[in-house]
């Protein structure tokens, strides 16, 4: 996960948040422009004008994507609004295999002849490249479509809700915090619309709508006298979905001891427990470092898998394509070769899924034209699979894609992106309390926080929002200054027990980081809360001047 | 068409700006061309060639301001941008820390630009990473590497008569070398203004042999060891520090806050040896003039002999603490010393040697502890002399607590942040009780 775009959007600790990086975000527009698509049959006719002028200059293969990306940001802390923008990126990207070898042409530039002159680049950057030499790009076969659609299904587009609806839900969310005695509180609310359309040489047009929406807040507590502050964030997630996330529903409330969300997120209840433990955490007990037994919730869980799971399973990674940025992977060839290699517990099951309604990375079809599926990386603890895009299907003996190819814009290359990655739920009755009930010396962890991995995927460290010191079965009190160290496999492998479906949820992320220049991919990872045995906890504290 | 000179995008400008009907009025248009290459598996893996050129207006009244762009260039759709901009203000609600524009300033012309960069073209980037595969091929080992260069410029005016026009260059490369086995892995990174510094060959040469070079690597025990950061390692894990904001330091939550109340202003907070400011005319390390509040850019220092220096105040807090306000950094240098890294060897009785570092997040903001990870060649030293290559660690340490513990300093050099692609004159640092925490099997 992307930590720079993070800062910038949460605005932890950011004194002068304005506007988000424009570079990544696109450009301020009217919001209550672009609501609405462009043509299909005007899209379709600039596609069909690009893949002539590239099959004309010797393309053997070339796709079109021609993608409008809007995005609404309102930023507020305490009880003033520091922007309200609506961004708007669009253009074209060209993809072309010329001579064996791929080139990419990108312009904001939205007209036949603009477009044109895009392809011919596209071509001329191929050219250059092959001349470099290397193995030929294979691809795996794919049907052409034809003339089809995909749209996020949702309830409420979150673009045509009013501004001031919004605003005052974030101020109001704000007043709860100041009112419960929090010396700061930043909120923030993103949503995004891809409206994309691709087009290939294989016979495709696919024309999508693609939504989402995250809701996010940080309350601060400062204790001035000791010099010290702590903060709590909202468990919220962000959701492929529409602003119906925000309108809260009891029965999808997980209650304990603070209550979680479901598909739909009450923000003026989590403010206020936000706001309680966040004066608690300022006072809570530093904890011991040593062996512990881990409760983790899926509001924490989900970025431990993302992080140990899903990247390590990137056929792009485990092949060296990302040696000299994000890595390359533990997860090697022959160990799946091997067909019994012990990635964790038989309690471990773990599936892809870019179907998943309401998830970050569910489309109707990837950015490649594939359409979506979804399968095993691990089954019973044994790694079976990876994921992987056309131009690498071959490699794992795969006839047809895996759907995973993606892009953050117009202007940047697709790639290899990670679909949702979840942990299975447990198939035996389990609740929380039960498996709290059974543990001796342990803490359970609420919340997703600092987090840190090595460039192969073994070693990793967590922090979290809420620490819990559990003894002898009962919850004791809240724990400060914890963060988990573990070796993956040893990781997976102390995974003990999986709470049944009933505690399933989805956390996710709008910014995983990955590829040169770097992009951002959404996903989701969905869990049951899950128990792992015999971690290694250390103590954060430190002291400076 | 996307670069335009300062003649070009102030007449365009202008011509925007008469549109304008609003109490206030700011215009803006920024442009940028370039291309990467991306190689992997010793071939390309992917490349492009982009483009793009935004026009972007802000209308305000009294404190409303709407915001709206369009990258279409007729006089229609200049008027119609305007018009947008003005109608979202006035739906949008009053931000109270807006601060009115400023009136004109005058701003020196920087020396961001390179036409040697803003020259590159497909071909002579692919003869770039070609000299950088001809290393690794010869050596029997595998790169992946990202070229990447960009020509930019940037020009704001407004309705109280402020103009200012930037055009930069920039080019990064780096380069991942890794043997067959997959037991050793080398690294090099490298940033300039100006390409005809950049020398793909020489950097692949310096990652092949840290590759080399750490075949056979041995685990030892994690615990708190005198290292030496080489720049690229240093870089990335100062990066961390380098918000040096006023108002976040002032509301108790920064690492810069201090115990009862107040800021950290005037303490010694670090190292006699450390010092670090900012400065737009380092021919090293150029950055533009002015910011994005429109205020110019001078040289700041920030840490001076280890005392904090100053603060950066926006335009808004500095009103409401009646201080003069003052840009946060563009660019960052640390004065360095004259130790060469042979000499900190020399005079390492145990340590360690750092090529990389990596995946580095905040454990705590109060501390600025980091967790992270060392990469890409680790070299155990023992009575002056790098013994043999060490497994990787991870680490939990602070860059705050780190600059108390300097040793030596080395010759500032321009290197990249390893994650930001930022960057930086960061000198190569011998530091003692870093704090590693357990080991990584990673290569």
């Amino acid at each position: 996960m992307r930590r720079r775009d993070f800062i910038y959007l949460s605005g932890i600790g950011a004194g002068a948040l304005m506007l988000p990086n424009l570079g990544a975000f696109g450009n301020p527009i009217n919001p209550l422009q672009a609501l609405d698509g462009i043509d299909v049959r005007v899209k379709k006719e600039l596609a069909d004008a690009a893949l002539t002028v590239a099959k004309a200059k010797g393309a053997s293969y070339a796709d079109i994507r021609i993608g409008r990306y809007l995005n609404q940001f309102i930023i507020t802390r305490e009880n003033r609004v520091l922007n309200v923008a609506n961004t708007e990126s669009f253009g074209v990207g060209i993809r072309v295999i010329v001579n064996g070898c791929w080139g990419f042409a990108a312009s904001n530039v939205v007209t036949k002849e603009g477009i044109a002159k895009t392809a011919e680049r596209a071509v001329a950057v191929a050219k250059a490249n092959a001349k470099i030499g290397g193995e030929p790009v294979q691809l795996a076969p794919q049907k052409g479509y034809g003339e089809v659609s995909w749209k996020t299904p949702l309830e409420k587009n979150a673009f045509e809700i009013p501004i001031k609806e919004k605003v005052d839900l974030l101020l109001s969310t704000n007043a709860v915090a100041m009112q419960g005695g929090a010396n700061f509180v930043n909120s923030n609310l993103l949503m995004v619309n891809e409206q994309k359309y691709f087009a290939s040489t294989d016979g495709s047009y696919i024309d999508q709508d693609v939504h989402r929406i995250y809701p996010a807040f940080n309350v601060t507590k400062v204790d001035s006298a000791k010099g010290s502050f702590e903060t709590r964030r909202s468990i919220s997630s962000p959701v492929g979905m529409g602003y119906e996330y925000l309108s809260p529903l009891d029965s999808e409330k997980v209650t304990g001891v603070t209550t979680r969300y479901k598909k739909r997120y009450d923000i003026l209840e989590d403010i206020k427990a936000a706001t309680q433990q966040v004066q608690e955490k300022i006072s809570a007990k530093s904890v011991d470092p040593g062996k512990y037994d881990m409760v983790l919730d899926p509001s924490h869980l989900w970025l431990t898998i993302h992080e140990s799971v899903g990247h390590p399973t990137e056929l792009d990674r485990v092949l060296g394509y990302e040696a000299n940025f994000a890595g390359t992977s533990f997860l090697t060839l022959d160990k799946w070769k091997a067909g019994n290699f012990n990635f964790g517990s038989k309690q471990v099951n773990i599936v892809a899924d870019k179907t998943q309604v309401g998830s970050l990375g569910a489309v109707g079809y990837d950015d490649e034209g594939v359409k979506c599926k979804k399968w095993d990386l691990i089954k019973e603890g044994i790694l079976v699979n990876y994921q992987a895009i056309r131009d690498q299907a071959h490699i794992i003996g795969l006839k047809e894609s895996q759907g995973c190819c993606y892009s953050q814009s117009w202007q940047d290359v697709q790639f290899q992106r990670m679909p949702n990655v979840s942990l299975q739920p447990g198939k035996s009755s389990l609740s929380v309390d039960d498996m709290i009930k059974n543990v001796e010396k342990g803490i359970y962890i609420i919340g997703d926080g600092s987090f840190s991995i090595d460039q192969q995927r073994y070693n990793f460290q967590f922090g979290g929002q809420l620490f819990y010191e559990i003894k002898d079965g009962k919850i004791a009190g809240m724990l400060n200054d914890v963060a988990y160290q573990a070796n993956t496999q040893e990781f997976w492998n102390s995974c003990a027990q999986v709470c049944d479906d009933r505690d399933y949820r989805l956390g996710g992320a709008f910014n995983d980081g990955k590829g040169q220049p770097s992009q951002s991919s959404a996903v989701s990872h969905g869990a049951s809360t899950a128990l792992f045995k015999g971690v290694n906890v250390i103590n954060t504290k430190r002291k400076i001047g | 068409m996307p670069i335009l000179n300062k003649e070009e995008a102030q007449a365009l400008l202008k011509k925007v700006l008469s549109y304008s009907k609003a109490g206030e009025c700011e215009v803006s248009v920024n442009g940028s061309e370039g291309g990467n290459i991306r190689y992997a598996l010793n071939a390309v893996s992917t490349a492009g060639d982009i483009s793009t050129l935004d026009l972007v207006v802000t209308s305000v009244y009294g404190k409303k301001a709407g915001t709206a762009t369009i990258n279409e260039f007729d006089d229609a759709a200049l008027e119609r941008v305007v018009r947008r901009s003005e109608e979202l203000a006035q739906l949008a609600p009053p931000n109270q820390e807006y601060m009115p524009m400023l009136g004109p300033q005058s701003f020196a012309d920087s020396i961001t630009y390179n036409a040697n960069t803003a020259a590159m073209t497909p071909d002579s980037r692919a003869e770039m990473v070609a000299k950088s595969l001809s290393v690794t091929k010869a050596a029997k080992l595998t790169a992946a590497g990202f070229l990447e260069n960009s020509t930019g410029f940037n020009a704001v005016m407004n309705s109280k008569g402020l103009f200012a026009y930037n055009k930069g260059t920039d080019v990064t490369f780096s380069v991942t070398t890794r043997n067959e086995a997959g037991t050793a892995s080398g690294y090099a990174a490298r940033g300039f203004t100006d390409v005809s510094k950049l020398d793909t060959l020489t950097a692949t040469k310096i990652a092949a042999g840290k590759a080399t070079g750490s075949v056979g690597a041995k685990a030892i025990e994690p615990g708190k060891y005198t290292v030496i950061l080489e720049p690229v390692a240093a870089t990335y894990m100062l990066e961390n520090m380098f918000r040096f904001d006023a108002r976040t330091a002032e509301e108790g939550r920064s690492f810069l806050s201090k115990k009862g109340g107040g800021t950290r202003l005037g303490e010694q907070l670090m190292d006699e040896k450390v010092t670090i400011y900012s400065d737009p005319f380092n021919p090293e390390l150029p950055s533009a003039t002015w910011g994005g509040d429109g205020l110019p850019r001078e040289k700041t220092v920030w840490i001076d002999k280890g005392v904090v220096k100053n603060l950066s105040y926006s335009r808004y807090w500095a009103d409401k603490k009646g201080v003069k306000p003052l840009p946060g950094p563009a660019n960052i240098i640390m004065e360095g010393g004259t130790t060469t890294i042979e000499e900190m060897i020399k005079s390492t009785e145990r340590g360690i040697l750092v090529s990389r570092l990596w995946y580095i997040r905040m454990v705590d903001p109060q501390t600025l502890l980091l967790t992270g990870l060392t990469r890409d060649g680790l070299f155990y030293i023992e009575n002056g002399q790098i013994k043999f290559p060490i497994k990787n660690f991870r680490f939990n340490e602070s860059p705050v607590i780190m600059l108390n513990n300097v040793e030596a300093l080395g010759k500032p050099e321009r290197s990249i942040s390893v994650e930001s692609y930022r960057s930086y004159l960061i000198p190569p640092m011998k530091i003692k009780e870093f704090t590693f925490s357990s080991l990584s099997d990673a290569v």
